[in-house]
């Protein structure tokens, strides 16, 4: 864990309440996400990382409260108190050489850092990514341009295949030793459920430190309670309870 | 001139006045990675029962205007693996007050837990959580009455050779009478206050944010009722207290000492900010020399 100032760079608006957050500061080489303090608010705002590289993070948020709302309405130039280095990840080493990746709206941006690492490790990469109608797609250029395949399923059929993830899966059947899961947990849960093979899920759940030591994140698991925050956000499919 | 930031609380001395409160900083291991543990006046541990305990479902934490709920539940591995793994750890790498917080549900949890944690060699004092909002028949149920209070101190008390603080409720009419009855049944000194029981909805689901629906609710609005239970307790009171409540900067610390507190535990600022503790032993020098304090302890219950 580190605490520094960062630099927003770039808060732009990608999908309705959807921002792109781009944060300047001092290089961070590992953690599956950050926890930013946003001023006038209480506790850190805990964003999974969507791509980092020569000193900048860039993270995808939604407004869902008073606090992102907030973030949503400052500009570039401002510094923010960004605690970096947290959570474990998923782990590219897992797959042998087929990855099938599995996002789902907010899920969606985790997977990308994820599918440049497995590309540098020269992987084949799918990438299936739910949203609930086309106006709200997000990253799938970017996903384009680094994964061999990129599928769409949207709820409402305005992109992609009509339904969820898995009926995106079962129609296009990919090939893959490994899977990785980001999205809602309904969405993880079925897709942990039907997919054969191994595979990791990210998980969300409400924090208070983010960094592991007050245990208001706790998840029930097969090997105990575990914290999303320090222990996950990323646990083996076999590990979850649901 | 070199300002003495120790104060003496039941025979020990602690090197600086400031201690994480239980439940803000795991068992100490947590953050020895982060900082260096040694700085910490005290650490009291994680709230610790007979058995392992889950605690409540997520989500546990709830956003608020200058402050937090938590509904944690007293999420711990038991008293075993408190007394033979986490405090023998703890001591190889810290060196300072180590105080274990024990939670029951009973006067037989209590005695026996009590028991076995006076009987550990790495802790120094041992801290009576009378007063967790978060748990059904137990924690602050023995805390809101006076006869209740007195009866776990007696308890605890006829097994402990160490110092007894007892952890006192602010959910209650009158602290005084409370901290008065565990005084005269024996209690060496008394930690205050613990969380206020508060609730948030979510008016866009129509449901509590926090599953068990209550949580105990800490963070700086706390402080200055906090200040006012610490200052009536001390000037009540004989035997030291720990002052507990909002503390979040050297001058909170200060007015905590001011108002009667020997020690001051931090809480809820460490899940904002990690490293609030050290940072806040860095600045207490600093402001020492600007309000002319040269030692701490000169200044407990001035006020």
């Amino acid at each position: 864990m580190n605490k520094s100032l960062y630099t927003i760079a770039e808060n732009t608006l990608l999908a309705p309440k959807t921002y792109r957050l781009v944060l300047a500061g001092k290089a961070d080489v590992e953690g599956e996400f950050v926890d930013i303090a946003i001023p006038g608010f209480y506790l850190r705002r805990p964003l999974s990382v969507c791509d980092r590289e020569d000193g900048k993070l860039t993270l995808v948020y939604k407004v869902v409260g008073e606090g992102t709302k907030a973030l949503s309405q400052m500009q570039p130039g401002t510094e923010l108190e960004v605690l970096t280095g947290l959570g474990n990840g998923f782990h590219p080493e897992a797959c042998r050489e087929e990855a099938l990746l599995v996002g789902g709206g907010l899920g969606v941006p985790p997977l990308y850092l994820l599918a440049k690492e497995l590309k540098a490790r020269g992987k084949k990469v799918t990438a299936v990514l739910g949203f609930n109608k086309a106006g709200e797609i997000i990253l799938a250029e970017e996903f384009r341009a680094v994964c061999d395949e990129v599928l769409l399923s949207t709820a409402d059929g305005s992109a992609g295949v009509k339904g969820f993830v898995t009926d995106a899966i079962a129609a296009a059947r990919p090939s893959y030793d490994f899977f990785y899961t980001c999205g809602p947990m309904v969405m993880m849960k079925v897709v942990c459920g039907t997919l054969e093979g191994p595979g990791e899920a990210s998980l969300e759940e409400r924090m208070g430190c983010g960094a592991g030591f007050c245990y208001g994140c706790s998840i029930q698991t097969k090997n105990g309670p575990r914290r999303v925050c320090k222990d996950g956000p990323v646990f083996k499919k076999e590990e979850l309870l649901w | 001139m070199v300002k003495d930031l120790s104060v003496g609380l039941c025979g020990l001395t602690l090197k600086n006045p400031v201690i994480p409160a239980s439940g803000t900083f795991g068992f100490g291991l947590e953050l020895a990675d982060e900082m260096d543990l040694n700085v910490l006046g005290g650490i009291s541990l994680k709230g610790t029962t007979r058995e392992a305990r889950y605690g409540n479902p997520t989500p546990r934490i709830a956003e608020c205007p200058g402050g937090m709920i938590n509904s944690v539940g007293l999420q711990n591995p038991g008293i075993d693996v408190l007394v033979n793994e986490k405090v023998p750890s703890l001591r190889k790498v810290y060196d300072g007050c180590i105080i274990a917080n024990i939670s029951g549900f009973s006067l037989d949890e209590y005695r026996e837990c009590c028991a076995r944690a006076d009987a550990c060699g790495g802790i120094d004092l041992i801290e009576v959580n009378i007063s967790c909002p978060n748990v059904h028949n137990g924690g602050m149920a023995f805390g809101t009455s006076a006869e209740s209070a007195a009866e776990v101190t007696r308890t605890v008390k006829a097994v402990c050779q160490k110092p007894v603080f007892i952890k006192l409720s602010p959910n209650v009419t009158d602290i005084v009478s409370i901290a008065r009855a565990c005084e005269d049944a024996g209690a060496d000194g008394l930690t205050l206050v613990n969380t206020f029981l508060g609730m948030r909805i979510d008016i866009h689901r129509r449901k509590p944010v926090i599953a068990n629906k209550m949580g105990g609710f800490s963070g700086r609005a706390v402080f200055p009722v906090a200040l006012r239970m610490v200052y009536q307790v001390a000037h009540a009171c004989r035997i030291p207290v720990m002052g507990c409540g909002g503390v979040a900067s050297a001058a909170d610390v200060i007015e905590m000492m001011m108002a009667g507190a020997t020690a001051v535990q931090v809480g809820a600022e460490n899940l904002r900010n990690p490293l609030a503790c050290p940072e806040i032993i860095e600045e207490l020098p600093v402001l020492m020399d600007e309000l002319n304090i040269n030692t701490l302890q000169e200044i407990i219950g001035t006020v």
